[in-house]
């Protein structure tokens, strides 16, 4: 597989990481070193070639290494500077490359390099320096993380007022340390299961929609997720992915697994809604390049626009699915995250009131969206297809949920009046948000795409973008970033076709936040020139 | 007779449908054996004993209390502003809180004799998550890694499944009890070498799994040198490190590393959990812990797919800093495992079963090969199946560890009550009459 690859960029230093740019002396002190060491491992190496294996890649690392060191806030935490002490290194350590340094794979080397998507790079800006309207009121205001805040208190209510305080005295049924140390099923509890199948079946507003037989629970929807394209795809084989997508993917998807991604784009003219005949298109085009396509993924609610797929595109994409043989997973961790009057229709339902064959159906469900529980871990891979679930459950044991955090949720999530309380104050909270981010980015005239659902919005910036390309939109990327103190997503990050569009979360900030990031957003805005650009919104 | 139409089933992957899982191997059919008819002192005096499964139980009571008298930081929800932190915390950095106390505590069982950083700590969901992950980083598919036998049979899965990356066997015998030596280790690479395979790293378990030993000083010393001179990556699985008998006997590979003032330090990478040591399988903590910056990073971004709730990190990083709590852990567990030892080596001695020298881990390596007929992997199974069918004990066979000698067996005794113990070792005794009386 690494022969496929792109010309192998130099082996990269030490993550940057604001609060630990200390911790490896080689990232401390070795400031000129580092700069030898790069092109001689692009020789040394010897892949793609003197030019492309060292001096572009040189060029853009140095590029990445500079840009990032302009913004680093001073290192908070002085403790690390002592632990690099620790590991006296010697001198020699800065000139491994003259004899070559130690392989790593061409799978670690990818992930290794420095992140070059503005997915990430804005991630990284606001660590460290994140805006709290008391703390820090002129710090990044972050609205590049679907994270949602909005609703924390009613758990935190939930599990003062439930928990006792011991969880593992005797008085918890199953809270003995014996049900919570010892080896048990990798793929979940079956507690938990059977909690979280009617938990998903009542955020999507129906009964026993789920089956908790046909679940694997693992360790956040990212690994449910790279479980599945383990199992349905080979090393090279593709996947169909509609654009504008969730940047993570890129990296969830294709790291260890090998499979590409194939775009299937969308557009403003449709609402960027999915389109069959667009799908089937890119298959064809797929099979003419000899690329073998194993399946579809959907995120539905989509992320980042916020669309929900109707039961008659569903039944379509099932169509589509069987005519070619090939899988699909939907993505439905927003499906509790819906705030316009439409019901969300899950894949499950469609197939439950259809005699489909379903081997080819696989849902992607989480708790770190739904019910903000991201540290957590909790993610399901629901199928219909006993193979797919033989094997997701064997592989499970690479990615199990802590079992406390299990049984702590257990309860939790099995009180149907909590949960059905959680999700439509949630619910009205995030419609609530929305709608007032809606207004006032409308205020500027900056308009948004019409979504039904999600922590996000997607916003139309390219009136303000000069030129009308990714060029221009990376730039208003950094003026964001530089000028308004804001990280949001830029579309090209998402693979979007069109220029100029942004995804902006919203549910990490209280009703209180938002005139101060309209505030922000319109500093940079007056910095635009919208007659420069050559597309009229 | 009429022709069915057959519906177009859709493919899985070749990684979806092999058997590198391993579940059908002997290793695992035991467990069904287990699964299907379980011992149970009062209810099932009868049944097989399950004495192939890695378990450490001797010391729960420890963690009963101390979790018993420290239940606020068991249940964050009193303290909301934890809580909310907690909930929303995924950074694949994990918690630092967590990470001092993971190194503290990998400082306290080896004695203060070696040093770590938190900032090389990476933590994922259990050992086998890291042990995976080190070999995705470390090697590409088709590469190989070199691991001395006999092994842990799930090394099988964790290290090739996914990774596609092969296992190049470094074979040890009894006559040197077992351990590593530089021949062993270059006869293997030059094995390799002679069939195209690039090795990328050597793998050693210490202490050994499934021999219940320490490595020696002076063959980790050689285990480093030939890594060196290969310029290839030594890994060093030491899960058990807190489960040798004595303190002063495990000489881990980050003393060596310091020793050498840290030269060549950057091939080197530990990996520990705390599944075997502490008893806490079900909590799924598992580090890498890398001495090379390159593979921290990486393996810090690849752990995002099987990270360690934050609930647990924050339990567990008030646990592993309560130094009174470790200390007296670390200590009581060594005695009681120690005891245990005593008491299955004695029993099998008075069987007339001989056993390895042992000094660490949750099993011993018993030594049966004089009850094969023949030294052959037939008469190993042939053995292991009696042992199953008609004894009811569930132990490993060396072949399922890739032994090159027959007859070997891998026995746990840390995951049963003293009684249920002396329950098997009479089965033992029994078994062993009866062959003698008929012979």
């Amino acid at each position: 597989m690494s022969q496929n690859r792109p010309p192998k960029k130099p082996l990269p230093q030490p993550e940057d990481h604001p609060t630990t740019t200390t911790s490896t002396a080689s990232s401390g002190g070795g400031g000129t070193g580092m700069r030898l060491i790069v092109p001689l491992q692009g020789i040394v190496q010897g892949r793609g070639g003197l030019i492309l294996g060292s001096l572009i890649p040189c060029a853009l690392f140095y590029f990445l290494q500079f840009y990032p060191k302009r913004r680093r806030p001073p290192s908070p935490n002085p403790t690390t500077t002592s632990s690099s002490s620790d590991l006296a290194r010697s001198a020699s350590r800065l000139n491994l490359s003259t004899r070559g340094s130690i392989h790593v794979s061409a799978r670690g080397n990818t992930i290794a390099k420095p992140e070059d998507s503005t997915y990430y790079i804005g991630l990284s800006k606001v660590r460290g320096d994140e805006y709290d309207s008391l703390e820090n009121p002129d710090g990044f205001i972050q609205l590049g993380l679907a994270e949602n805040r909005l609703s924390l208190d009613l758990i935190g209510k939930w599990i003062s007022e439930n928990l006792n305080d011991s969880m593992f005295g005797e008085g918890n049924d199953g809270l003995n340390i014996n049900g919570m140390a010892t080896y048990q099923p990798f793929d979940g509890l079956k507690e938990l299961k059977e909690a979280i199948a009617g938990f998903m079946s009542r955020v999507m507003g129906k009964t026993q929609l789920f089956d908790p037989n046909q679940m694997v629970l693992t360790s956040g929807a990212t690994s449910a997720l790279e479980i599945l394209c383990f199992c349905l795809a080979d090393q090279g084989n593709g996947l169909l992915v509609p654009t504008p997508y969730y940047p993570g993917f890129d990296r969830d998807m294709r790291w260890r697994t090998g499979v590409e991604l194939v775009p299937v784009h969308c557009r403003s003219s449709d609402n960027f809604m999915l389109s069959v005949p667009a799908l089937d298109q890119a298959y064809n085009q797929a099979r003419k390049r000899g690329q073998k396509i194993r399946g579809v993924l959907i995120s539905n609610p989509s992320n980042p626009v916020g669309n929900m797929l109707s039961k008659d595109t569903l039944y379509s994409l099932v169509d589509f699915a069987r005519e070619k043989n090939i899988h699909i997973i939907c993505d439905e961790v927003f499906a509790g995250s819906t705030y316009g009057n439409e019901e969300f229709v899950s894949m499950a339902e469609v197939l439950d009131s259809e005699d489909f064959d379903k081997d080819r159906v696989h849902i992607i469900y989480g708790l770190s969206k739904d019910l903000s529980l991201p540290g957590f871990r909790v993610g399901v891979i629901y199928s219909f297809n006993e193979n797919v679930l033989a094997a997701s459950r064997k592989l499970t044991r690479f990615s199990s949920i802590s079992v406390p955090t299990q049984r702590l949720l257990i309860p939790m999530i099995k009180d149907e009046r909590f949960t059905q309380e959680y999700i439509s104050v949630n619910r009205e909270r995030i419609r609530k948000t929305h709608a007032l981010f809606v207004e006032g980015l409308e205020k500027m005239g900056i308009e948004c795409a019409e979504s039904k659902a999600g922590l996000y919005c997607w916003v139309n910036m390219s009136r303000l973008i000069s030129p009308y390309n990714e060029k221009g939109e990376l730039e208003l990327f950094e003026k964001l970033l530089d000028i308004g103190k804001i990280n949001a997503t830029p579309g090209s990050a998402c693979h979007c076709i069109e220029p100029g569009w942004f995804r902006c979360c919203f549910t990490t900030l209280t009703e209180a936040d938002i005139p101060v990031v309209m505030e922000r957003i319109r500093k940079v805005v007056d910095t635009c020139n919208p007659f420069c650009s050559k597309h009229l919104a | 007779m009429a022709i069915g139409i057959d519906k177009k089933s859709v493919s899985l992957s070749k990684v979806a449908i092999s058997d590198t899982h391993g579940e059908d191997s002997p290793y695992f059919a035991g467990w069904k054996a287990y699964d299907e008819n379980p011992y149970d002192e009062t209810s099932n005096p009868s049944g097989v004993i399950q004495m192939g499964l890695a378990e450490n139980q001797v010391s729960f009571d420890l963690l009963e209390d101390y979790l018993e008298k420290h239940s606020a930081s068991s249940n964050f929800g009193s303290k909301s502003s934890t809580f909310r932190e907690n909930a929303l915390f995924q950074d694949y950095h994990g918690l630092l809180s967590f990470r001092k106390a993971m190194a503290s505590f990998m400082e306290q069982i080896r004695g203060g004799r070696a040093k770590f950083n938190p900032e090389r700590v990476v933590i994922t969901a259990g050992a086998t998550a890291a042990n995976e992950l080190l070999t995705f980083i470390l090697a590409n598919p088709g590469d190989a890694l070199l691991v001395p036998t006999p092994y842990y049979p799930g090394f099988d899965r964790d290290l090739r499944w996914r990774t596609g990356v092969k296992i190049v066997l470094v074979h040890c015998d009894s006559s040197n009890n077992f351990q590593i030596t530089q021949e062993a280790l270059e006869a293997a690479y030059a094995d390799a070498e002679s069939q195209n395979i690039k090795i990328r790293g050597v793998l050693i378990t210490n202490p050994s799994n499934p021999l219940g030993a320490t490595i020696q000083r002076q063959a980790l010393e050689k285990i480093l040198d030939f890594a060196t001179e290969k310029n290839i990556h030594l890994v060093s699985d030491e899960i058990y490190s807190g489960s040798s008998f004595f303190s002063d006997e495990f000489v881990s590979i980050a003393e060596i590393l310091e020793a050498r003032n840290y030269q060549e330090a950057e091939r080197v990478h530990i990996v520990y959990s705390l599944s075997k040591d502490l008893g806490l399988p079900g909590f799924r903590v598992g580090t890498i812990y890398s001495y090379n910056d390159n593979v921290v990073t990486t393996a810090r971004r690849m752990s995002s797919f099987t990270l360690i709730s934050s609930q647990t990190q924050q339990l567990l990083a008030c646990m592993l800093s309560d130094k009174n709590f470790t200390d007296n852990y670390i200590e009581t567990n060594r005695k009681r495992l120690r005891k245990r030892y005593q008491m299955i080596v004695d029993g099998l001695r008075k069987a007339g079963i001989n056993c390895l020298d042992g000094n660490a881990g949750l099993f011993c390596w018993m030594n049966l090969s004089p009850l094969l007929e023949k030294p052959t992997l037939e008469c190993e199974l042939n053995l292991w199946k009696k042992i199953l069918h008609e004894v009811k004990l569930n132990i490993s066979p060396g072949s399922s560890c890739h032994c090159s000698e027959p007859g070997w067996f891998r026995v746990c005794f840390a995951n049963m009550s003293e009684q249920t113990l002396q329950v098997a070792l009479q089965r033992i005794h029994n078994f062993m009459e009866r062959r003698n009386s008929v012979s």
